[in-house]
C-alpha cells in the first residue's frame, strides 16, 4: 500500500529518464536479464518471509483458531475483527501506543535536533561526541531496558533513590513515562545523526550573509535551517514513528504490559503466547498492519516526505 | 581582548555541552556496569556505584560465563548474526549494484518493496511465522531466525549499499568491459573491491540489527538450542521464584553490550557513514 507512491513515481522518472530506448539492443536485453538475475533472491526471500506470512496472517484472522482448542477451528468471517474492535483492550493498547509515540518522537526530535547542532558545530571531541551518542543507539534494547528497569526499583535503583525512593513502574502514568525516557534515550542519537547529515547540506554561505543582514542566531535557524533541513527532518521523523509504533522490547523488560502499559504490538504477542488464540492474534496484527500503512501514507502523501531511496531516482 | 575571552566562553560552553551529551549517553550503561560487579546482598544497595566489587556474577558458582543458559544463547547470537549478516549482504549487493548500475524494468517495484519491509510492524509476521515455521519444522532452530533476519536485514542493506555503490567511478567498469570483461567479472574484479568499504558498513548495520532483535527471538525460538543471547535474558531465573537474578541479568547485558562497544568504538565513521547514506541525501 504505502509504496505506491514511490513505485509510481520511479517508473515515471525512470522512463522519463531515458526516453530514446524504444528498441532495445543485445547489450541492454543482458543488461536487463541481469537486473533480473541480480534482484531475484533477494526478491524472493523478501517475499517469501512478509508477503506469504500476511497473506496468510490475513487467512488465520478470518478463522476461529485457538491452539488449546484444535478442533474448534472453524471459518469465522471477519467477526475476529469485531471482536478486536469492541474490546477495551485494544483501543486502550492503541492509545498507549499513540501517546508513547508522540511524546517520544516529539521530544527526541528536539533534542536529536540540539544534538545535531551540538555535532555539527563543536570544535572539540568531537569524535568522542559521536561515539558516546552512537552507544545508545547501538545497545541492545534488552540490555538497557534492564538497566532502566533497576534504576527504577525502590530500594536497588539509583533514579528511584534520588526521586524519593518513588515505584514509577507500578503506576500507568508514570511508567509510561518511564518507557517513553528509555525510548528517547535509545532513538535520539539515531535522530541526531540523520539531522547532523541534513545540516551539512545547509550552505555555510547562506548562514553568513544572514548574519551579515543582521539575523539573530534563532531567526537563521527558523528562517534558513529549519526549511532547508525539512526533508531530512521528516524522513527522520517517518522512521522513528514507524518504529515507535511498533514499540515491544522495552515495553516487554520494563513493565511486561502490566498496569495497562501495553502497546498494539504487546498485545497481539499476549494474543499468541498467552491466550494461544491465532485467530485473534492475526486480526491484531493485521490491523497493526494497517496503522503502520496509514502513518506511511499520511508522511509521503500528505506531508511530501521523500521516501527514503528517492535520491535513487534521480539517477 | 573581548575576542579572545568570547572564545574562551564559546570553548567552555561548547565542551560543557559535549559533556553533557556524553554523560547522559553513558550512565546508564554504566550504571549496568555497577551492578554487574555489585554482590548478591548488595542488590538492595541503591547507591549507583557498588560497595564491594566482585567478579562472582561473571565467573562465580552461578556466573553466567559457566553457565550453559547463557553461553549457549551467546554461541546462538553470535552464528546467527554472522550468518544472517553474510546472506543479507551477498544478497544485497547484488540487488544495489542491478540498482545502482543497471537500466532494467521492475527497478520502482524493488526499492518500493524494500521501502515496505523497512516500514513493516514485526509483530505482523509473528503470528502467521510461528504458525508456518511450527508446521515445516523450522521453529526453534538456528535457520528460522536466520531467514527473517535475512529478510529485514536486505532493505537497510539494499540502501545502504546502492548509496555507496553509486560514489564509485563508472569509468573503471567501463574500461574492464572494454577491455573484454563480462558484466559479472566488472562486478566481481573491479567493482566489489572498491565496494568493500561500503559492504564492512553494511554488515556493521546488519549485523547490529540481528544482534539487538528480540520479538522473532523470544517467539520463535523455545530453548536455548536457538534462543539468542537478548531472548535468554528474558528467561533467567533466580534460585527462588521471588528472587529477581539482578546481578546475572545486569552481567549478562554487559557482556551483549561489548560487541556493541567494539564496533562503535573502531567503527564510528563508518557506522555514521552508512545510517545517514540510504537514508538522508537531498
Amino acid at each position: 500500500m504505502s509504496t505506491e507512491t514511490p513505485t509510481v513515481a520511479t517508473r515515471a522518472v525512470a522512463a522519463r529518464g531515458r526516453p530514446r530506448r524504444t528498441q532495445l539492443s543485445e547489450g541492454a536485453r543482458a543488461e536487463r536479464r541481469l537486473g533480473w538475475l541480480l534482484c531475484a533472491p533477494a526478491v524472493i526471500v523478501m517475499i517469501a518471509v512478509t508477503a506469504y506470512p500476511v497473506g496468510y496472517a490475513i487467512y488465520l484472522s478470518l478463522q476461529r483458531y485457538n491452539l488449546e482448542l484444535p478442533t474448534a477451528i472453524k471459518f469465522v468471517g471477519l467477526s475476529n475483527y469485531g471482536a478486536v474492535l469492541a474490546s477495551s483492550y485494544w483501543w486502550h493498547a492503541l492509545e498507549v501506543t499513540v501517546i508513547i509515540t508522540i511524546f517520544s518522537v516529539a521530544i527526541s526530535l528536539v533534542l536529536g535536533m540540539l544534538l545535531a547542532l551540538l555535532m555539527h558545530r563543536t570544535l572539540f571531541g568531537r569524535g568522542t561526541v559521536r561515539t558516546a551518542a552512537l552507544i545508545p543507539y547501538g545497545i541492545v534494547t534488552v540490555a538497557a531496558a534492564y538497566g532502566w528497569q533497576y534504576a527504577w526499583t525502590p530500594g536497588q535503583g539509583y533514579l528511584s533513590a534520588a526521586f524519593n525512593y518513588s515505584a514509577p513502574l507500578t503506576s500507568e502514568v508514570k511508567a509510561i513515562a518511564v518507557i517513553i525516557v528509555a525510548e528517547i534515550w535509545k532513538t535520539t542519537p539515531f535522530i541526531g545523526l540523520l539531522l547532523l547529515a541534513g545540516l551539512s547540506l545547509v550552505p555555510d554561505d547562506l548562514q553568513r550573509a544572514a548574519k551579515v543582514d543582521g539575523a539573530t542566531a534563532w531567526q537563521r535557524f527558523m528562517r534558513i535551517t529549519l526549511p532547508l533541513m525539512k526533508p531530512a527532518i521528516l524522513v527522520a521523523l517517518l522512521f522513528r514513528t514507524l518504529d515507535s509504533f511498533r514499540i515491544f522490547d522495552n515495553i516487554y523488560i520494563l513493565t511486561g504490559g502490566n498496569n495497562g502499559t501495553g502497546s498494539v504490538s504487546i498485545l497481539g504477542y499476549d494474543n499468541l503466547f498467552n491466550a494461544l488464540n491465532l485467530g485473534i492474534g492475526s486480526a491484531i496484527s493485521i490491523l497493526i498492519f494497517i496503522g503502520v500503512a496509514i502513518i506511511a501514507v499520511v508522511f509521503i502523501k500528505g506531508f511530501g516526505t521523500a521516501a527514503p531511496g528517492t535520491d535513487l531516482r534521480k539517477r | 581582548m573581548a575576542a579572545v575571552t568570547t572564545t574562551a566562553r564559546q570553548k567552555a560552553g561548547w565542551t560543557t555541552a559535549n559533556l553533557v551529551v556524553i554523560a547522559l549517553a553513558l550512565i546508564p550503561v554504566l550504571w549496568l556496569v555497577s551492578l554487574s560487579f555489585k554482590t548478591p546482598t548488595a542488590v538492595v544497595d541503591p547507591s549507583f556505584l557498588p560497595k564491594q566489587w566482585t567478579w562472582s556474577n561473571y565467573f562465580g558458582s552461578t556466573g553466567i560465563l559457566r553457565t550453559s543458559q547463557f553461553i549457549r544463547p551467546l554461541i546462538n547470537s553470535i552464528g546467527i548474526g554472522l550468518i544472517a549478516t553474510l546472506i543479507a549482504v551477498v544478497l544485497a549487493s547484488m540487488a544495489a549494484y542491478a540498482i545502482a548500475r543497471l537500466q532494467f524494468p521492475g527497478k520502482g517495484v524493488l526499492i518500493g518493496m524494500a521501502l515496505l519491509i523497512a516500514m513493516f510492524p514485526q509483530i505482523s509476521l509473528v503470528t502467521p511465522m510461528f504458525s508456518i515455521e511450527r508446521a515445516i519444522g523450522l521453529f526453534n532452530t538456528w535457520p528460522g531466525l536466520i531467514i527473517p533476519y535475512v529478510a529485514f536485514g536486505l532493505p537497510l542493506g539494499i540502501y545502504t549499499l546502492s548509496a555507496f555503490f553509486r560514489e564509485i567511478p563508472w569509468e573503471l567498469e567501463k574500461a574492464a568491459k572494454v577491455d573484454g570483461a563480462t558484466p559479472f567479472q566488472a562486478f566481481t574484479k573491479v567493482i566489489a573491491p572498491l565496494a568493500a568499504p561500503g559492504m564492512v558498513t553494511t554488515a556493521i548495520l546488519v549485523f547490529l540489527f540481528c544482534w539487538n532483535e528480540f520479538l522473532f527471538a523470544i517467539s520463535l525460538t523455545s530453548t536455548i538450542a536457538s534462543r539468542t543471547a537478548p531472548a535468554s535474558i528474558a528467561y533467567f531465573s533466580g534460585s527462588s521464584q521471588f528472587t529477581v537474578p539482578t546481578g546475572p541479568i545486569a552481567a549478562a547485558a554487559v557482556v551483549i553490550t561489548i560487541p556493541i562497544i567494539i564496533f562503535v568504538v573502531f567503527f564510528q565513521r563508518r557506522i555514521v557513514a552508512g545510517l545517514t547514506s540510504g537514508a538522508v541525501k537531498g
